[in-house]
C-alpha cells in the first residue's frame, strides 16, 4: 500500500543555488519547488526590464486587474433575476417529514444517497452500517455508484473504503481499505463515474484523486491556500471538471487530467462550507459563513445570483438542487432549511424541526426527497410539493414547516 | 470585573462572521430612533431601567425584517442565547419568550467576540464572588468547578481569592440597582461560557479549521478568460428549469405517487434500470440532451439498437465510447489490456470496428497507446462523442424507433394515499445493491462499471 503524503520541505538545499537555507515553497509552471528567499527574489525579478520593479509591476498587476473587472461589468448586463422576471413566481412550498432516522448517538456530519434513490449512508461516529471509526469526527462520506461499498474519513486524516457486506453482523472494519492519505483532516470525499477512483479534499489545503484499488494518488491539485471544506463533480459531458471551495474564500474549478487550476471565484466574504453544480453543469451554487449562498456561472465566469436575507445571521453549511433546478435547499447553523428560487433570487420557503446545526443537506437522486442530517443526532427526510399561485389561494391551512 | 483580554486563535469577529451580524442586529435595535422601546422594569422593590419585554422584541424583529412570528422568534432566541440579550425573570433560563418577560441588552463589556476564550481565572474569581457573597450559594456543577479550578490553579488561589473580596467590596458601594445590573450581566456572560451540564453548548464550533495555511504560493504566469455575455448564459438557467420542470417531482410531484409519501413504491419500480417498458417522461428526458440519452442505461440500449439498425450502421462509435468510459473508470491495473483490446477493435487499420477519426487525434492516439495510462483514449473519445451528438443522435431523435417509443410508453396512473391507516402499505426494506451485483458481464460489451443491473424486488403488501 503506497503512503503518500504532502510534506513541506522548510529548510534544505535551494533547488536552485544547492545552499543549505530556509527554503520557501513555490510552484513554477505548476510544479512545486523549493528555493531559498533569495533565489525566489532575484527569480521574480528576472523578468523585470529597466525601469521596473516589483512595486511598478504589483501597480500593473492591479491595473490589470481593475481593467478585467471593468471589461466584466460591460458584459453583465443584467443580472439573473432580471433575465427571469418573465418567470412565473412560486407559490408556496409544503413540505413534510417522512422519516426521521435517529439511529446515530451523535451528530449527523455528512450523508450521501445511494444511486437506488433510497438508501443513505451517514457519517458521525458511527456510520450506517455501524463502522465504528477510531478518530472522533467522521466529516465525509458517500455511497460507492454500484451501492456496495461506502468512503468515509475527517480527523484521522484518511479516506477508507468499506465494502458493504450482506451479512449485516459481520464487522466491516476488518476489510476496510485505507485508500487516501492526507496531512490533515479529511472534509469531503466523492467517488468518480465508477467505483474504482475517489476524489478527496483535505484540510491541508489540497485535493486528490486515488485509484481505490491500489491507493495511488493519481492526481493532486494545489491552489487553494487554506483548508478545502468541499468538492462536487460536474455532471457536463466533457466530464473530468469538478469544483472545489475552501477557507480561503475562493472556489476553484479543476481540471481532473491535468491538475490544473481552470477557474477561480472569489466574491464570498467567509469560508465557503459547501458547493454544488446546476444540474446542467454550466454552474454552481456555493454555501459560506458569511451567510449567503451564491451562484457562479462558469460560462460567464462570475457571479450571477446572491441569496441572501438581512435575517439570516448563521453561516450556511450544505447547499442542493432540485432536479430542475429550480430550488436551491440550503442547510444552516441556525438550524434551519432555507428553500431559494434559484431563477428570481427570493426565499420561498423557511423549514424549522432540527434543535441544532444542520451539517447537510441532500437531494435524492430522483430528486422525490430531501435528506438533511443535524447535530441533533437526526437526519430527516421530507418531501415537499409546490403549490401554484393560484392553487395557493384555495389552500385554506397551511402545513405547518416543523415536525416529527 | 477582570476579565482578560486573551486571543489566542486571532480575531474571533472575523472567523465567526455571524457574531458581526448579530451584533448589528443589536445595535439597531438600540437605535434611538427605530429601535426598541424600553421602559423601567420593577424587580420586587428596585426599578431597573431600559428593560424591554418578550413579545416586543419578536415584534421588532419581525416587522424590520419582514418575516413570520415564528422565524422572529427563532432569531431573537439566538440574541439570548449567545448572550447578548439576558433575561430578568428567570435568568439562568436563556431563552426567548414571547411574552411580558423582561429583558435587557447586554453590555458590549461582554459580548461573545469582544471576550473569548473566557479564561480560567476569571471563572475562578466570579464563582469566588459567589461563593464569599452567600455561603452555599454555589449550585451543584458550579461547586465542582470551583473545586477543580482550586487545584488546577492553585498557586494563584490566593490572587484569586483577593480580587473576589475587592470586586465585592467596590460593588457594595454602588446603587442597588446598577449592582444587580452588573451581576445579572456578569452571570449571563457565564452562562454562555461556561453552561450548566445538559444545556447546549452555543460555542462549540466543530473542528479547528485553517491551522495549516497552505505556505505555497503560486507565481500565476497569466490567466486566459472567456467571457461570454452573461445575459445569454442567463437565458439558459431559465430555459433549463423550464424545461426540467415537470420531470421535478418536488415542483410538479410525480407518477404514480411518490414512494416517501405513499409508502408505495411503484415509481421506483417504473423508473429502474432494468424496466422493460420506460416511463413517458425518462423517454422525454433522452431529448433534452445527448449526455441525458448517455446517462440512461435503457437509453444507451436504446440507441444502440438504432445505430446497428441504421443503414449506414455506426454502432461501433457507440461500443468505442463505452470502452473508453471503460478504461477511464475502471481498475488500474487492467488498464493496459483494456487499451489493448480497443486498439486491435477499434483503431487497428482493418479492425473490425474500426471508428473513423480524423488523422491528427489518430496519429497522437496511436502515439500513446505505447504508454497507456486511464486518459489516453480521452481525445478520440470526445471526438467521437461529438460526432455521435451532431449526428447520428439528432437522427435518432426524429427516428420511427424513438418515435414509436414515445407513444409506447407508460404515463402513469395517479394513486392517491390511502386515508385508511390500516390500508397503509408495510413498509419493507430494499434488498442491498451489494446483493444484487451480478458476479461479471454476461455480454462481453464492455459497459462502465457504473452502469450495473439492479433488480430491485418489490416488496408488494
Amino acid at each position: 500500500m503506497c503512503d503518500h503524503t504532502f510534506v513541506a520541505i522548510t529548510f534544505g538545499p535551494c533547488d536552485s543555488c544547492t545552499l543549505n537555507k530556509p527554503l520557501m515553497n513555490i510552484y513554477l509552471q505548476n510544479e512545486p519547488v523549493n528555493y531559498c528567499s533569495l533565489c525566489v527574489e532575484m527569480m521574480a525579478c528576472q523578468g523585470l526590464t529597466q525601469g521596473e520593479n516589483l512595486a511598478s509591476l504589483k501597480a500593473e498587476s492591479e491595473g490589470l486587474k481593475l481593467r478585467l473587472e471593468e471589461e466584466r461589468a460591460k458584459l453583465h448586463d443584467v443580472e439573473l433575476h432580471q433575465a427571469a422576471e418573465k418567470v412565473e413566481p412560486l407559490g408556496q412550498l409544503v413540505t413534510k417529514a417522512r422519516r426521521s432516522l435517529k439511529g446515530h448517538g451523535n451528530k449527523v456530519l455528512c450523508t450521501d444517497w445511494c444511486r437506488d434513490k433510497r438508501r443513505l449512508v451517514s457519517s458521525s461516529q458511527v456510520t450506517e452500517h455501524a463502522v465504528t471509526m477510531p478518530c472522533t469526527w467522521v466529516m465525509a462520506c458517500a455511497y460507492a455508484p454500484s451501492g456496495c461499498a461506502i468512503a468515509c474519513g475527517g480527523l484521522d486524516n484518511k479516506c477508507s473504503v468499506y465494502p458493504l457486506s450482506l451479512d449485516k453482523n459481520e464487522n466491516l472494519s476488518a476489510k476496510k481499505k485505507s485508500v487516501a492519505m492526507h496531512t490533515n483532516y479529511l472534509s469531503a470525499c466523492s467517488f468518480t463515474n465508477s467505483d474504482m477512483q475517489i476524489l478527496t479534499s483535505s484540510g491541508d489545503g489540497t485535493c486528490a484523486l486515488w485509484d481505490v484499488e491500489s491507493g495511488q494518488l493519481l492526481q493532486s491539485f494545489h491552489g487553494h491556500s487554506a483548508d478545502v471544506l468541499s468538492l462536487d463533480l460536474a455532471p457536463s459531458e466533457t466530464g473530468n471538471t469538478f469544483v472545489s471551495g475552501g477557507c480561503d474564500k475562493k472556489a476553484n474549478v479543476w481540471d481532473m487530467r491535468s491538475g490544473q487550476n481552470i477557474q477561480s471565484f472569489e466574491t464570498h466574504e467567509s469560508d465557503i462550507n459547501s458547493v454544488k453544480y446546476y444540474p446542467s453543469g454550466d454552474a454552481f451554487a456555493t454555501g459560506s459563513d458569511d451567510a449567503t449562498c451564491r451562484l457562479y456561472d462558469l460560462r460567464a465566469d462570475r457571479e450571477v445570483a446572491i441569496y441572501s436575507k438581512e435575517s439570516i445571521i448563521f453561516g450556511a453549511s450544505s447547499v442542493d438542487f432540485s432536479i430542475s433546478g429550480r430550488l436551491l435547499f440550503a442547510g444552516y447553523n441556525d438550524y434551519t432549511i432555507n428553500v431559494w428560487d434559484v431563477l428570481k433570487g427570493t426565499r420561498v420557503s423557511i423549514l424549522f424541526g432540527h434543535e441544532n446545526r444542520v451539517s447537510t443537506v441532500r437531494v435524492s437522486p430522483d430528486g422525490t426527497a430531501f435528506c438533511s442530517g443535524s447535530w441533533d443526532h437526526t437526519l430527516r427526510v421530507r418531501t415537499g410539493r409546490y403549490l401554484s399561485l393560484s392553487d395557493t389561494h384555495t389552500h385554506t391551512h397551511t402545513h405547518t414547516h416543523s415536525l416529527t | 470585573m477582570t476579565i482578560s483580554m486573551v486571543n489566542p486563535s486571532g480575531n474571533l469577529r472575523e472567523q465567526m462572521p455571524f457574531l458581526t451580524k448579530m451584533e448589528r442586529v443589536i445595535v439597531s435595535m438600540q437605535d434611538p430612533d427605530v429601535g426598541m422601546k424600553m421602559r423601567n422594569q420593577r424587580l420586587l422593590i428596585t426599578v431597573i431601567p431600559h428593560a424591554m419585554t418578550g413579545s416586543d422584541i419578536v415584534s421588532w424583529l419581525t416587522q424590520k425584517y419582514a418575516i413570520t412570528e415564528e422565524e422572529a422568534l427563532h432569531i431573537g432566541n439566538f440574541l439570548v442565547k449567545y448572550g447578548y440579550i439576558y433575561p430578568l425573570k428567570e435568568p439562568r433560563n436563556l431563552c426567548l419568550k414571547q411574552d411580558e418577560s423582561p429583558y435587557r441588552f447586554q453590555t458590549p463589556y461582554y459580548w461573545t467576540s469582544t471576550r473569548w476564550p473566557a479564561s480560567e481565572m476569571d471563572y475562578a474569581i466570579y464563582l469566588a464572588k459567589k461563593n464569599i457573597r452567600k455561603q452555599g450559594e454555589l449550585i451543584d456543577y458550579e461547586k465542582e468547578c470551583y473545586n477543580v479550578l482550586h487545584k488546577r490553579i492553585n498557586h494563584t488561589w490566593d490572587f484569586v481569592v483577593m480580587q473576589a473580596r475587592e470586586q465585592l467590596r467596590a460593588s457594595k458601594q454602588r446603587r442597588k440597582a446598577d449592582r444587580l445590573v452588573l451581576e445579572y450581566q456578569e452571570q449571563a456572560y457565564w452562562l454562555v461560557n461556561r453552561p450548566p451540564p445538559g444545556a447546549m453548548e452555543v460555542l462549540e464550533w466543530g473542528p479547528e479549521r485553517g491551522s495549516i495555511a497552505n505556505p505555497r504560493v503560486q507565481l500565476v504566469t497569466g490567466h486566459c478568460f472567456f467571457l461570454n455575455n452573461a445575459c445569454v448564459c442567463e437565458c439558459s438557467f431559465v430555459k433549463y428549469c423550464e424545461q426540467y420542470q415537470d420531470h421535478d417531482p418536488i415542483m410538479q410531484g410525480c407518477l404514480p405517487s411518490n414512494p416517501w409519501i405513499t409508502d408505495d413504491i411503484m415509481y421506483w419500480n417504473m423508473n429502474s434500470e432494468t424496466a422493460v417498458m420506460p416511463t413517458k417522461l425518462r423517454v422525454e428526458r433522452w431529448s433534452f440532451s445527448f449526455m441525458k440519452l448517455l446517462n440512461d442505461p435503457l437509453g444507451q440500449k436504446e440507441f444502440l439498437i438504432y445505430l446497428e439498425k441504421e443503414f449506414s450502421g455506426t454502432s461501433e462509435n457507440l461500443l468505442f465510447w463505452q470502452a473508453c468510459e471503460d478504461v477511464q473508470h475502471g481498475e488500474t491495473s487492467r488498464i493496459a489490456d483494456k487499451v489493448d483490446e480497443v486498439y486491435k477493435q477499434y483503431l487497428a487499420p482493418g479492425a473490425s470496428n474500426w471508428v473513423n477519426i480524423d488523422s491528427k487525434t489518430m496519429e497522437s492516439t496511436l502515439e500513446g497507446i505505447h504508454q497507456p495510462n486511464r486518459f489516453v483514449l480521452y481525445d478520440a473519445q470526445r471526438h467521437i462523442y461529438f460526432l455521435m451528438k451532431k449526428d447520428s443522435y439528432p437522427r435518432y431523435l426524429k427516428s420511427e424507433q424513438y418515435k414509436n417509443l414515445l407513444e409506447k410508453a407508460i404515463v402513469p396512473q395517479e394513486t392517491k394515499k390511502s386515508v385508511f391507516p390500516f390500508m397503509r402499505r408495510q413498509r419493507h426494506s430494499s434488498p442491498s445493491p451489494a446483493l444484487l451485483t451480478q458476479a461479471g458481464d454476461d455480454d462481453g460489451k464492455a459497459l462502465s462499471s457504473s452502469v450495473r443491473a439492479n433488480t430491485s424486488a418489490p416488496s408488494p403488501t
